[in-house]
């Protein structure tokens, strides 16, 4: 993969001329106020939403030029309400995509028990329990296992932890990072909590009025002057000031 | 206790009824959900074009289903009697619970649920078989079961039509004012709807909980046993086509007699297999079956013919009558057969203690008192040129409001308990003597001559030469008093019509006339 590019307008100007690139095997988080159109850019990685104007390249081809299908297939989707298909057990949600593109079952089970033992769930304990039967943060493993169960070279992120309680999410952060460091994909967060993008995140990008307004590792960010992160970095300052 | 007497003594009819009444309901449920959940889908994923589909489904609904039977019957393709339009009427009440419950269903999946299945690159048919279906299957249960229930009742009204099931039972206990038979149809049909509702629940709340497969298999199994029976049912109407003589009456006590009578002739002279669709709806329904060739042969009134299949105007001599109806039933490829013997004319009714104590002897005596009085009719007299509107005119008949409709099964009771004081009854009605009735003369002769005589097909005759000398052989054997008496075994004596038919042939044969 050479990289996303970016997207140039969209109705209602939700985003204005933006320009983005994204290299192969990093992970790139976008920050933003609701409503900067954070979500919106990453359903146009994976034409979900095709550009009025502009185009965006994923692998060197237009999105409009894929079949969205198979490209859907090749990303990897998280979400932060999750999603998961509560009439199927956990087994059968984190196997959607392999069953998609048609893997036989074998090579399906044990992908499937391979991505539940990544995200820490044993498969023996979980595979056939009901969505319905997990606590928020299990469901979001099996969110997380069931975006990489087809190998996808893309993960899309869209708030993925921001529904958990602060314990859980911590604790996500580090398997994420175990889990990245082992697989090297290439990862797009959106996220509104900057702390979340600094312990993620190689490179950080503030979304603001449908513009990236900067973008930057998370050190050189952190001295941004910019009016429009200024306000994005004022949590984490703050925190510190109360830290002994 | 008497109903499960009766049911025992008609195991055989019962278990065959019961049948029927559920492959009409299976198979028309069966076909509602074939055509109803596509339609349920695309109304929900196009609300636009599925609005109106659900609109019409919606006034369908509120059609009455005798009302609706009547509309369809005349039709081609879906009309004509027995189990086709039934199934047809069937399932338009059917499809709306099921394109309600299907829109719900797949509207009421979560929005969350579809965006992450696009996102993860299911196409929109992927999207609707593994996720929008599977979610929505408890909704679709309910209102398979909402369908079903309503089929199990409106089932029994497909007997009107010749379609058989249950509804048999009430309509002929309503004709023999039985409740035992009545009882017989309608305790089995509710016991029924409320197994299939049971069943259908239990299915639905297995759903509901999710998780295992195996309801959802369940379902499945009963849904192909229903496609079995649309795929058997024909086949078994087909194999019976060939050589069956089917034979019609209308829907009360004399008709169902002499249907009786011309089926166990046939059955006892030419060995034919007759099939019975005794107890369809009226003069209307009758004569359109003749024609359409859903039965062969059914006994019709000269008068009755005359008047209401041919709309003649009304002409009291016999001959003439009987002549003229002959020629028109030719020209339609149907042969008059030689009279029976009787004659059922209309009979103006009264209660015989009032007739006693005012001195009522004819229906003129009635014009000066009926200003007063409550009059009764059934929907056909009401309507036909030769019933009340003709009347009233030619005895200056005036009664204090305008005449209750009723059916002819309730009439004689409904005067007998003093609801109304005058009613227009069969001159042949066991009931005049089982509720102390009185009949008036037809002074001025406005009624005209209600010759009974067999209608058939001359196809059928052509075909089988046994049958036309059998039924001919009828002609003149039986007399008012016979009728009367027979009649009034199955009104009063609660006898079996089957038997009282079986008795009165054996009783013929034994009488033959000498030949020439």
């Amino acid at each position: 993969m050479r990289g996303v590019h970016l997207a140039r307008g969209r109705a209602g100007a939700v985003l204005r001329g933006l320009d983005l690139e994204i290299a192969t095997g990093e992970t790139l988080a976008l920050v933003g106020r609701s409503g900067a159109g954070k979500s919106t850019l990453l359903k146009l990685i994976n034409g979900l939403i095709v550009p009025d104007r502009g185009s965006v390249i994923v692998e060197g081809r237009d999105t409009r030029d894929w079949n969205p299908f198979a490209l859907r297939r090749r990303i990897g989707y998280v979400l932060q309400e999750i999603g998961l298909f509560p009439h199927m057990s956990v087994a059968r949600n984190v196997g959607v995509v392999p069953r998609l593109l048609r893997w036989d079952a074998a090579r399906t089970t044990a992908r499937v028990a391979e991505m539940l033992t990544l995200v820490g769930l044993p498969p023996e304990t979980y595979a056939d329990r009901s969505a319905l039967e997990l606590s928020g943060g299990q469901r979001q493993r099996v969110g997380v296992a069931r975006a990489l169960a087809a190998d996808p070279p893309i993960l899309l992120m869209d708030e993925p932890f921001g529904a958990l309680d602060p314990v859980t999410r911590a604790e996500l952060h580090r398997e994420f990072r175990r889990i990245q460091s082992a697989m090297r994909k290439t990862v797009v967060i959106v996220t509104h909590d900057m702390a979340e993008a600094f312990a993620l995140a190689g490179r950080v990008g503030v979304l603001d009025e449908g513009v990236i307004a900067q973008i930057d590792a998370p050190r050189e960010l952190a001295k941004s002057t910019d009016a429009r992160v200024r306000p994005l970095l004022e949590p984490l300052f703050e925190a510190r000031a109360f830290m002994p | 206790m008497r109903l499960v007497a009766f049911l025992a003594a008609h195991r055989a009819e019962f278990v065959a009824l019961l049948l029927q009444h559920i492959v009409l309901v299976g198979v028309s449920t069966t076909a509602a959900i074939a055509l109803g959940v596509p339609i349920g889908v695309l109304a929900a994923r196009r609300p636009r074009l599925g609005a109106p589909v659900v609109w019409i489904a919606n006034v369908v609904q509120t059609i009455p289903s005798l009302a609706m039977f009547g509309f369809l019957l005349p039709l081609p393709f879906v009309g004509g009697l027995g189990a086709r339009v039934a199934i047809v009427v069937l399932v338009l009440y059917a499809l709306l619970p099921i394109i309600r419950t299907t829109v719900a269903g797949v509207r009421g999946v979560d929005r969350v649920l579809v965006e992450a299945a696009s996102a993860l690159g299911m196409t929109p048919r992927q999207l609707l078989w593994q996720v929008e279906l599977p979610l929505a299957l408890p909704s679709m249960v309910a209102g398979i079961r909402v369908a079903a229930v309503i089929g199990v009742g409106t089932a029994t009204i497909a007997a009107a039509v010749g379609a058989g099931g249950l509804g048999e039972y009430i309509f002929r206990g309503l004709s023999m004012v039985e409740p035992t038979v009545i009882l017989a149809g309608a305790v089995p049909a509710a016991l029924l709807a409320l197994t299939v509702d049971g069943a259908l629940l239990l299915a639905e709340r297995a759903l509901r909980a999710g998780r295992s497969r195996a309801p959802a298999l369940a379902v499945a199994a009963a849904m192909l046993l229903g496609m079995a029976g649309v795929a058997v049912v024909p086949l078994l109407r087909a194999g019976a086509r060939g050589d069956v003589v089917r034979v019609g009456s209308k829907n009360f006590t004399e008709q169902i007699l002499l249907g009786e009578i011309v089926a166990q002739r046939l059955e006892r002279v030419t060995g034919l297999t007759v099939e019975r669709r005794l107890n369809l709806g009226g003069t209307f329904i009758c004569d359109r079956a003749l024609r359409s060739g859903d039965i062969d042969v059914y006994v019709e009134y000269t008068g009755t013919a005359d008047t209401a299949v041919f709309k003649n105007p009304v002409n009291t001599d016999p001959a003439t009558v009987l002549e003229r109806v002959r020629q028109r039933y030719a020209d339609g490829g149907l042969t008059l057969l030689p009279p029976l013997g009787f004659e059922n004319t209309f009979a103006i009714l009264v209660r015989a203690d009032d007739a006693r104590r005012l001195g009522l002897t004819t229906i003129e005596d009635v014009a000066r008192l009926s200003t007063s009085w409550q009059a009764g009719f059934g929907y056909e007299f009401l309507q036909r040129a030769d019933g009340y509107p003709g009347l009233s005119q030619k005895y200056g008949l005036q009664f204090a409001g305008p005449p209750k409709a009723m059916d002819l099964s309730l009439i004689y009771r409904a005067l007998s308990q003093r609801q109304v004081d005058l009613i227009a009854g069969d001159a042949t009605s066991g009931l005049i003597q089982a509720y102390d009735l009185a009949m008036l003369q037809d002074s001025r002769h406005y009624f005209p001559p209600y010759d009974a005589v067999p209608v058939a097909r001359r196809a059928m005759l052509l075909r089988h030469p046994a049958a036309r000398e059998a039924l001919e052989g009828l002609a003149g054997r039986i007399t008012i008093a016979d009728m009367r008496r027979m009649n009034h075994a199955v009104d009063a004596e609660r006898q079996d019509p089957a038997a009282v038919a079986r008795d009165f042939l054996a009783q013929l044969e034994r009488n033959r006339p000498s030949k020439g």
